[in-house]
């Protein structure tokens, strides 16, 4: 298993948030893209539009089973994983790298304090899984 | 590994069967008088040559199809065991009834007094079904299930608007079909989940919670996907009733109490009935389907146009003139040669035994679970009636899943049950033999199952890797979505 | 079996039915009946129709009568088809979906879209189905323009469909050549529409230039095509050709026999882009773990049984069989015999035409612009006429003024390639003697 990097901050709802100056990088988790199987398609919002926290942001289609994506943060999306949609596996592949799926502008950097730690994070998903 | 049987997918596409020139039909001579073809139509209007459109004989046409043929399995080759689905045998008498060309070559738009024949059979089937259901009124016009249960949600929603308020919420357990949702969702509605209790059923205390001044309706299937009955079904509809809601009832597992018990006695306001499932009409590889729908006497005026009626002289006649009907769920009259099979088998049967039909599917059911619940990992212990739901609890110690077990049933010779339904098991198999199998094949299936859980333990690879006996074996399900091949091109 | 389960009687198994509900008696039903007499009662209910068994029928509207080959019914009757379950595993139903893959390749082709689905209930449902997708792709937008001209049960349906979904539908007429009022149609097309949908040939028989329709109407605008009578397929051009998105049907003109309105087969093609939001199911292509080519349900994620409340329609069960025995028909007749149906018909049409044309009291009040079907106008009720028609053994047509008021005097005759010469000239002369009866 891809150890969670420490460099980020993760939300319940499994995306991760990996911040560069005022600019955010999301994807969802390792975990998350285990539990959903071979990923088919992403749906991602269009560069430009304004997001808001805890909002849904798009969806991601596994084989079976389809997921909603939240926004971790508020902001304006300024780059979209265009190689996502011809190459989805991507997620399963390289969730914290090539899989990326936005890049957000954020609005309030205070949002991130909200999330959890790797630690947490990792602790969450151990919790979730053993039942 | 490829096996010899494996190899057997060979048949092309039509498409590629194509050759300049054959031809698979003959018309007679155009016998009038030929007119310029731009003389009829300006040329802007037609089409050149349909490109890439096939050029075949019958024969090819013929071995094609049957060739297709062979690499399906169907109810008529053995146990077809679908949980939900009830896979009975189709009587050929049916496909018979519905093909007698005075029937066949009816109109839709033919009037009245031209079709009392098939008029009189629409009205001898709603009473029937009126019977069956214990309800003053069903409508024919629904073509499936999910047709149907628009169907009745919009009759609630008119009913409940007409006396000032449509309100807002559809209550659906958690153990329901996905179509439930969908059609509460496409009458207008929003849904509230509700959970099962430990037994599987619903608890008539969370429902007492759940019903609001919002909540419209509760969708609940009886029995449950579990095949397990809901007794507390009459609490159900005093509970919802005093706060002026619905209780509607999908009917997909009608075949377990048919003439045992009727939806109308236990104070149910609305059910569909998939023809298709209980009365035999054959599925066809999906379809076409029938779902009338029965109604309670305070739904009566809100049924689809047009009703089918009977006059004193007894002639019969179609009603459009319904003013507090919620309009036409689909142009002309519904699936009628559906209907045709339908009430033949209702016909054939008559009423000891349509009772017969719930008896032995519950008593195959039953035999199934008793012979397998030491094999098999058993969910929910509640009694149940036509279906019983295990899981792979047991042999993922093995790391064999359910989707393993299912297909390895295919190489025993066996389609597999219905698999990963209802979502609140995990893992799930849902399995439903229907009436029509004799003890030995319920014996033969169950062995395969035994033997099954004995391979998950012993040689649990070989399971894993199933089928190996099929035209093909697991497919690459992630690739078809991914970079979709839609149809044939040149 | 009773021992193994450990209970005494069958009814211990129904020991969770409540006693105060279950029935005391046998339901009052006829039956049981043998097959012989199953026959005997259904034999006599089939001959109190007229039908076109020993009627020549000209009534369309929606349902044609064409000819279906002998093989094709032979062939659906195969069990492997007739008795199958929808293909939920793909390795013992490739039968089934290699069919279904086929059978959205001929639509493709022949409405010169994208992507087709396994199929819808029907022609009016596939056209709700295609107004709720149209809403959803657009933001925020709440109208659907509807042709008037659409056959106005299709026009019905939708209306019960969409009642309760903030969709309002806005009709548009026609002019008096019977095709959609372009100048109505635009002036209909406000920023708040979503989509607009026509019929071609529409519910007089009148084909539409998909062009001039196409111009009238808004970019952002879905354009949906319903083609009621799939056999013009073969022969006019297809919607995919002139900027439509969308194009929805009635498959039974594909030798599907009329029985009373159904089972018919519904079917919608879609522009690429559409295609993640496409209600029903759909096929694709894939391999299996040993590389061969196999099929396969697929973008199942759009469906009831996995987005429930969120999916694109609720649809499930279809209507499997009678796309098999679309593909067929389909298959059988092929590139030439497609445009050999379309082009008998069409040219049997204008030949009627011609004859009534030149009657007197007989009008034939829209355009020239016809495929197969067409209105008849006399100076006397279309009820009567068709009834005079009716003891000449001909089913004579539709009168339109069960649909629309001021139109009594008129009807719908439909013609297709199983009427010969001798039955149009019999028709012609029936209706020229049934006027002349009227005068006097």
């Amino acid at each position: 298993m891809a150890t969670t990097p420490q460099d980020s901050k993760y939300a319940k709802s499994h995306e991760y948030t990996h911040l560069d100056g005022d600019i955010a990088t999301i994807g969802i988790t390792d975990y998350a893209q285990k539990e959903l199987g071979d990923v088919v398609f992403v749906e991602l919002p269009q560069v430009g539009s304004q997001l808001e926290g805890n909002e849904e942001l798009g969806s991601i289609e596994s084989v079976k089973a389809v997921s909603e994506l939240f926004a971790p943060v508020t902001g304006e999306v300024t780059e979209v994983n265009e190689r996502l949609r011809d190459n989805p596996e991507l997620v399963n592949s390289d969730p914290y790298g090539d899989g990326w799926m936005i890049k957000v502008r954020i609005s309030d950097p205070t949002e991130l304090d909200e999330l959890m730690t790797a630690e947490e994070y990792d602790e969450y998903c151990e919790k979730e899984s053993g039942h | 590994m490829t096996t010899p049987e494996a190899t057997n997918n060979r048949e092309g596409l039509i498409f590629e069967h194509s050759k300049p020139g054959r031809r698979g039909y003959q018309l007679p001579n155009l016998d009038v008088p030929e007119a310029s073809l731009g003389d009829i139509l300006p040329s802007n209007l037609l089409r050149d040559e349909i490109k890439d459109e096939v050029e075949v004989s019958e024969v090819d046409v013929i071995r094609h199809f049957t060739r297709l043929s062979k690499l399906n399995v169907s109810i008529d080759a053995g146990l077809y065991p679908l949980g939900s689905c009830t896979m009975k045998h189709n009587p050929r008498i049916n496909e018979e009834i519905a093909r007698v060309p005075g029937f066949a070559l009816t109109h839709p738009l033919q009037p009245d007094h031209q079709v009392q024949g098939n008029l009189a059979l629409l009205w001898h089937l709603e009473q029937t079904l009126r019977e069956i259901f214990g309800m003053p009124r069903v409508t024919l016009q629904p073509v499936a299930g999910a047709h149907g249960e628009l169907t009745g949600i919009l009759m609630i929603h008119k009913a409940l608007s007409t006396s000032g308020n449509a309100r807002k919420y559809i209550l659906i357990g958690d153990s329901a079909h996905g179509t439930n949702p969908a059609s509460a969702a496409f009458a207008g509605y929003e849904i509230k989940e509700l959970k099962s209790s430990s037994r599987g059923t619903l608890d008539p205390a969370t429902l007492a919670e759940a019903v609001t001044e919002d909540v419209a309706a509760l969708m609940i299937t009886v029995p449950n996907t579990l095949g397990v009955f809901e007794s507390d079904i009459k609490k159900f509809a005093d509970i919802l009733h005093a706060k002026g809601a619905y209780l509607y009832c999908d009917g997909a597992n009608l075949n377990s109490f048919v003439g045992i018990a009727r939806p109308g006695d236990m104070g149910i306001d609305v059910i569909h009935s998939n023809l298709h499932k209980t009365f035999s009409t054959p599925h066809g590889g999906g379809g076409p389907g029938a779902g009338p729908v029965g109604v309670s006497e305070k739904l009566v005026p809100f049924v689809p146009t047009p009703t089918v009626e009977r006059r004193e002289d007894g002639t019969y006649y179609l009603e459009h003139h319904r003013p507090d009907s919620i309009g036409r769920m689909r142009a002309f009259n519904g699936n009628f040669g559906v209907l045709v099979r339908a009430l033949t088998y209702m016909r054939s049967m008559g009423p000891d035994g349509l009772r017969r039909i719930a008896q032995l599917a519950v008593l195959n059911a039953n035999y199934i679970r008793a012979r397998l619940k030491s094999s098999y990992h058993l969910p929910y212990d509640a009694p149940s009636l036509h279906e019983v739901v295990f899981s792979d609890k047991k042999q993922l110690e093995h790391d064999v899943h359910t989707l393993d077990i299912a297909k390895r049933l295919m190489d025993y010779g066996f389609h597999p049950p219905t698999i990963y339904f209802p979502l609140i098991v995990s893992g799930a198999l849902m399995i439903e033999p229907t009436e029509s199998e004799p003890k030995e094949e319920l014996d033969a299936f169950c062995d395969a199952m035994i033997a099954i859980a004995r391979e998950a333990e012993e040689r649990p690879e070989l399971v894993r890797s199933a089928p190996h006996t099929t035209p093909v074996r697991r497919l690459d399900e992630a690739r078809a979505a991914r970079q979709p091949i839609l149809r044939w091109t040149k | 079996m009773l021992a193994t389960i450990g209970v005494s009687s069958v009814d211990a198994l129904f020991e969770t039915i409540p006693a105060d509900v279950k029935l005391k008696e046998l339901l009052d039903i006829p039956g049981p009946w043998s097959e012989i007499e199953t026959r005997r009662w259904f034999g006599a209910l089939a001959r109190q129709n007229k039908s076109g068994v020993d009627h020549v029928s000209f009534m369309g509207a929606g349902a044609y009568a064409h000819y279906q080959p002998a093989c094709v019914d032979q062939l659906l009757l195969r069990a492997e088809f007739l008795t199958a379950y929808t293909p939920y595993q793909p390795e013992v139903s490739q039968g089934t979906l290699q069919s279904i893959f086929e059978y959205q390749t001929h639509q493709c082709l022949l409405t010169g879209l994208d992507v087709a689905n396994a199929s819808l209930y029907d022609g009016s449902t596939a056209l709700c189905e295609a107004v709720l997708l149209a809403e959803r792709i657009a933001k925020k937008k709440h109208k659907v323009v509807i042709a008037r001209s659409v056959h106005p049960e299709y026009i019905e349906t939708v209306r019960t469909y969409v009642q309760n979904l903030g969709i309002e539908v806005v009709e548009v007429p026609w002019g008096s050549d019977g095709r959609v009022d372009v100048e109505a149609l635009r002036a209909a097309c406000t920023d708040d529409v979503f989509g607009v949908a026509i019929q071609s040939p529409n519910f007089f028989g009148v084909v539409e230039d998909y062009d001039v329709i196409a111009n009238a109407t808004p970019a952002a605008v879905t354009k949906i095509a319903v083609v009621a009578e799939a056999t013009s397929l073969g022969i006019l051009s297809p919607p995919g050709a002139h900027g439509f998105d969308i194009c929805v049907g009635e498959g039974q003109a594909w030798g599907i026999a009329p029985q009373f309105g159904g089972p018919y087969v519904g079917f919608m093609v879609v522009k690429d882009a559409l295609k993640r939001h496409m209600p029903g199911r759909l096929v694709g292509e894939t391999v299996d773990v040993d590389g061969r080519r196999a099929y396969v349900l697929t973008l199942a994620t759009r469906e009831q049984h996995i987005r429930r409340g969120k999916a694109t329609s609720n649809i499930c069960t279809n209507q499997a069989l009678i796309a098999l025995a679309a593909n067929m028909y389909l298959s059988l007749l092929g590139k030439n015999g497609l445009r050999e149906v379309a082009t008998q018909s069409m040219q049997k049409a204008a030949y009627l035409r011609s004859k009534l044309r030149t009657m007197n009291g007989v009008t034939l009040p829209f355009g020239n612009a016809i495929y197969n079907e067409f209105v008849v106008r006399t100076p006397y009720a279309a009820t009567d006429i068709l009834m005079d028609l009716e003891h000449e053994k001909i089913l004579g047509g539709i009168p339109l003024g069960r649909f629309f008021d001021g139109h009594e005097n008129d009807f719908l005759v439909a013609v297709t390639e199983l009427h010969t010469k001798e039955h149009l000239d019999h028709f012609a002369n029936a209706v020229s003697a049934s006027i002349a009866r009227e005068r006097r």
